[in-house]
Parts: C-alpha cells; structure tokens; sequence
C-alpha cells in the first residue's frame, strides 16, 4: 500500500516487492479476476471482429433462435444469424464507445475543474452551480432529453454519454484540485511567481491523475450501462450497427424459448461491468478513496 | 436549534435555485429541435400556411426566453401544456400515470430498505470477515448489472420456466391481493436487485463510519459484547448517516424504472416518458423529465437535511 504500488497503477505489480509486503500489495483474488476480464473484452474489441466465424450480418443457420451448437457456438438469432458473431463485432461499439465517452467526460471535467481551482472565486463560482445543475439530472433522464432532441447517431450519442458524466467527472477532480491547491508546495511555487497554468498543469494535475484513473473505471462503467440501456428502449445505436444493448433488444421475442440469443449479449454486457468494478474495487484504497463511490 | 434551522433554510433555497436551472437546461435542450414543432406535427406534405397557422398557436413565433417564461408559469401552475401527440391535457395524463409510479416505488422501498439494511450493518459489524468481503464482491457485482438482465433472467426463470409469475405487469379492477402481489413481484424483484446492494454498501459505509470513532473503541474496551456496542452505541448515531445512504441510494430508482417499467409493460411515468422520447412529444417529455428531476432532487434534499439534523454537534444549540 505504497507509493510504488500506486505508481504502478493499471499496470503489472512490481515483482519486486519485498516478500513480507506481497499479500497485502499485490492486488486481491477478486481484483485478478476483474483485471483477467478487462483484458478478455479489450482483446475482443480490438481483434472480436476478425475471429467471427461468420459475416455479421449474415443469415448462416437453417432456423431462428437455434439453442447452442458447435456450427454455432452461442445459438441464432431472430433472423438466423450467428449470436457469437453478433457479440464479438458488438462488443466493439460497446466497449469502444464508452471508452471514447468516458475518457472524453473524464479530461473535460479533469480540465475544467483544473481551471475553476486555480481560476478565481467567481469562474469556480460560476462553474460548479452550473455542474451542480447538470448533476442534478437523473443521468438516463438527461439523455433521453438529449436523444429525443437530436436523435441518436453514433456521434451523438457518444457526445451525449460524455457531456451526461462531466459534471461528476468535475465534482471528484475539483475536490482533488481545490485540496492540492492548499498544498505547501503549491503556495511555494506561487511565491515563486509561477503562472496559474504552469501550476495546474506542473504541481497540481500530476498528483490527480491516479484516483481520476480510478474514477475514470467508474465512469466507464455507467456509460456502459447508459449507453446499452437506451440501446435497449431501442434509443441508442441504430440499425445496421448494433452495440451489445440492441443485440438484447432485438432478440427479446426469443426470451419465451430461453434463447441464448438474448441472453448472451445481456451476460456480456453485465461481465464486462462486474470486471471493471472488482478491479476498480481492488486498486490501492488511497486512490480508490479519493475518487468517491457511485 | 436557529442554527440548524438557518442551514436546512439554506439548503432549501439551493435546491430550489438548482431546480430552476434543471428547467432551464431542460427547456434549453428540449426547444434547440433541429427542424421545428409545427413542421413535424403536419409533416412534410403541409402548406406553409398551415404550418404558420400553427407555429403561432403553438407560440413558437415568440422568442425563446419568453417561451421559456410561459412554460415555466405553465409548471408552476400545474397547466404543462398540451400532448402533441394525441393533444390531451399533459397534466390529466401525467396524473393518471404518477400514482402507478409511486406505488412501484413504494413497494420497492419497503422490500429494498429492510434488507439492505440488514446487510450493511451486518458486514459493517464484521468489517474484514470473510463474511464482509464475500457480501462486498456479491454487492460490488450486483451494482454493475445492468437491469434488463436481471428481469430478463427474472423473466425467463419464474414467468417461462415455472410458470409462477405473469411477465407483463397488468391488474385487474377487482384483483384480489394475491393476484396484486403476483403482478408485481417481478418488477419489483428487478428494481430491488440492483438498490439492495447499492443501499447495503453505502449504509456499510456510514456504520463503518461510526464504528471507528473513540467512543466505540472505548465501549469495547469496557468489555461490552460487539453486537451490543454496535446496536446500542453505534446505531443510534448512524442513524442520520444511514437515512442519508437511504435516500440517496433511493435515487437510483429513477434510471432503474425507466428500464423496469419498459420491459414489464407498466402503466407508470418512466414507460410514459420512453414513449414521449419515441415520439418526440416535447411538452409531454418536458414535462416528465421535470417530474423525474423534482423527485431525484427531493430525495437528495431529505437525505441533506437529515444529516444536517443528525449531527449532534447542532442539536444542543
């Protein structure tokens, strides 16, 4: 529970913790699982596409909603076409569009709330009532306002995923700021006559990024869940692309007959959340602390 | 006791000065309508009077602050405007649809609290016990499950497989209470799933709280059993922390209805919404998203003003 551990963030544990340290530094069982099923769906969404066994879009079987076979592994679908197929390629646009979502809310809060802390009373002022405001909406709420005002193509709703988590994005990174920038070797460095963003950017950001990584897995996590539960209220990502959300809601006349087809893609959706929260859950408590609960 | 006082006056204030920005964000994104109301009513075949002829009734002839002020007073005096949709009174048919709502989230409530409760001071009193981290992975996993999972799996074990349970949410007038129970069992389950374990960690969190000032390592150190220093020294003071994780996580009703009454077919505000979304009713959506943030924000200010009133460092003042 060290600075090198924490250094090490995200990355493999030093092997060169001393013995005595090992059992506490190293991550916990449940942390290993959740790295284990991070890395699987990353590996999915870069490569899913290539291993299919059959087009997506293609009709392969001889009947609707088939149960699992070898010819395919995961059954079909309501059309006849193969689930596992429809999974790996919908991985990508879930995994892929809640990473460019979070990570676009997580440095726009990261940045504007670097701006309000070393900004003066007013901008701070006037920043926060605003993300108080935004923060102040029920998150599916808001984007189902957004949607219904601008539809729901796949820029749209990754630009709706992200502006939907900056505020709390804001909210964590602001408290980091605003306590860093108490900091005495902050005060040293104004002393010194540094310039407002030589501070944000050299004294205070390095010191935030780790439990804004933190928060960042969280983040993810509710776009995630966001973003596949409109593609679900069929809300989301429209046809002919197909996120792992509309893979569920396309098959939803398949649940009568216990179809794998509706099954697969929701248990997809529910590992890849579990894994980032028990590896999240994991992390060393001084980052995991700092970036907050739910 | 002015003190106090003074603070949840405070608060109160905030939330209504944060309630109107809510209606100006939401108005605000609601009326940048690519294309406009009148149009999309008539369709693309309309006259250009016809469309004219409507966009002033509608008002939308009128600049947007002022719009924004009728709506507003609109609100306020409980008249939202007309659905576009089938142009009834947007306020008869939220009134039919809030108290369906309230009763769903009424019911989940009253299972949700008990239980989470329950747990979180359980793996609070056994903090690091083999028991506290199996209830933390098990709570950690069950709050990242997206709800359509849940209730599909609900659905498809004890609606298709057991035949216990209907899988649409539908009451009869004269339903009796085991029917009534019936029908709502499985919406109910599925919103209780994922606020269980998000009520259970943040009350295992406030007890935790509690448990690791002085006073408790004192009593322990007096020699009195765990259970009774956590229930009779512990408690009383993490009641106001509690109430606060209560409300809090009741909050997260409100995303999980949406889903919840969609799937199950339930006559409530969040399916009403969905709908207005589908067919871009905008009074109608406005007028539910301001339901919806009204309600979150309520829940956030009791859970606020209870821990206001909790802190003992106020109450003697």
């Amino acid at each position: 529970m060290t600075e090198a551990v924490s250094s090490t963030l995200g990355t493999e544990p030093t092997p060169a913790a001393p013995v005595g340290l090992r059992r506490q530094a190293l991550m916990s069982a449940s942390g290993w699982v959740g790295l284990g099923i991070v890395v699987f769906w990353t590996l999915v969404a870069i490569f899913g596409p290539f291993l299919a066994p059959y087009r997506v879009g293609a009709i392969v079987a001889a009947d609707v909603f088939e149960p699992f076979s070898a010819q395919h592994l995961l059954g079909s679908d309501y059309l006849g076409r193969d689930v596992l197929s429809r999974v790996l390629s919908g991985a990508r646009y879930t995994v892929g569009l809640a990473l460019a979502a979070a990570l676009l809310a997580s440095t726009v809060g990261g940045a504007l709330a670097l701006f309000a802390a070393v900004s003066g009373r007013w901008i701070d002022e006037v920043v926060s009532r605003l993300m108080d405001a935004m923060i102040s909406i029920p998150s599916k709420i808001f984007a189902l306002v957004m949607v219904a005002a601008f539809g729901s193509s796949i820029p749209l709703l990754l630009l709706i995923a992200a502006v939907t988590y900056v505020p709390g994005a804001y909210r964590i990174a602001r408290s980091l700021a605003v306590g860093l920038n108490q900091m005495d070797y902050v005060q040293v460095a104004r002393a010194r006559g540094e310039g407002r963003f030589y501070i944000a950017r050299v004294e205070i950001l390095p010191n935030m990024i780790n439990p804004m990584l933190a928060d960042f897995g969280l983040r993810f996590v509710f776009v995630v869940l966001l973003l596949s539960g409109m593609s679900f209220l069929g809300l989301g990502v429209q046809p002919p692309h197909a996120d792992l959300g509309s893979l569920v809601r396309e098959n939803t006349s398949g649940l009568g007959d216990g179809a794998p087809a509706i099954l697969m893609p929701a248990l997809a959706i529910a590992t890849l959340t579990i894994g980032v929260n028990l590896l999240i859950d994991s992390l060393p408590t001084r980052a995991r602390r700092m970036a907050g609960g739910a | 006791m002015s003190t106090t006082l003074l603070l949840i006056a405070r608060r109160l204030g905030a939330a209504v000065l944060t309630l109107l920005l809510v209606s100006v964000v939401v108005f605000t994104i609601s009326s940048l309508l690519p294309g406009d109301a009148a149009q999309e009513t008539l369709g693309q075949s309309a006259t250009p009077e016809a469309v004219a002829a409507l966009r002033a009734q509608l008002g939308l002839n009128e600049p947007a602050h002022l719009r924004y002020l009728h709506w507003l007073g609109g609100l306020l005096t409980g008249d939202p405007g007309r659905s576009m949709a089938n142009n009834l009174p947007v306020r008869e048919i939220i009134a039919g649809r809030l108290p369906k709502s309230l009763l769903l989230a009424g019911l989940t409530a009253a299972v949700a609290v008990p239980v989470a409760l329950a747990i979180g001071i359980l793996s609070a009193m056994y903090q690091g016990s083999r028991l506290d981290r199996a209830l933390n992975v098990v709570t950690l996993s069950m709050v990242a499950v997206p709800e359509f999972l849940v209730a599909t799996v609900a659905v498809l074990v004890f609606a298709v497989k057991l035949r216990w349970l209907p899988s649409l949410t539908m009451i009869p007038e004269d339903a009796s209470l085991g029917d009534f129970l019936r029908a709502y069992a499985l919406p109910v389950m599925t919103l209780c799933f994922v606020i269980i374990a998000q009520m259970a960690r943040m009350t295992r969190a406030a007890v935790i709280d509690q448990l690791s000032q002085p006073y408790v390592e004192m009593a322990a150190l007096k020699g009195l059993r765990p259970a009774r220093v956590a229930f009779v020294h512990a408690l009383p003071n993490a009641i106001g922390p509690i109430v606060n994780a209560v409300a809090l996580s009741l909050s997260y009703l409100l995303g999980g209805a949406i889903i919840v009454e969609t799937i199950f077919n339930y006559p409530g505000i969040a399916s009403l919404m969905v709908d207005a979304v589908t067919s871009r009713d905008m009074p109608l959506l406005q007028a539910c998203a301001m339901v919806f943030c009204t309600a979150y924000l309520l829940l956030v200010l009791i859970a606020d003003v209870c821990a206001i009133l909790a802190n003992p460092r106020l109450r003697n003042q």
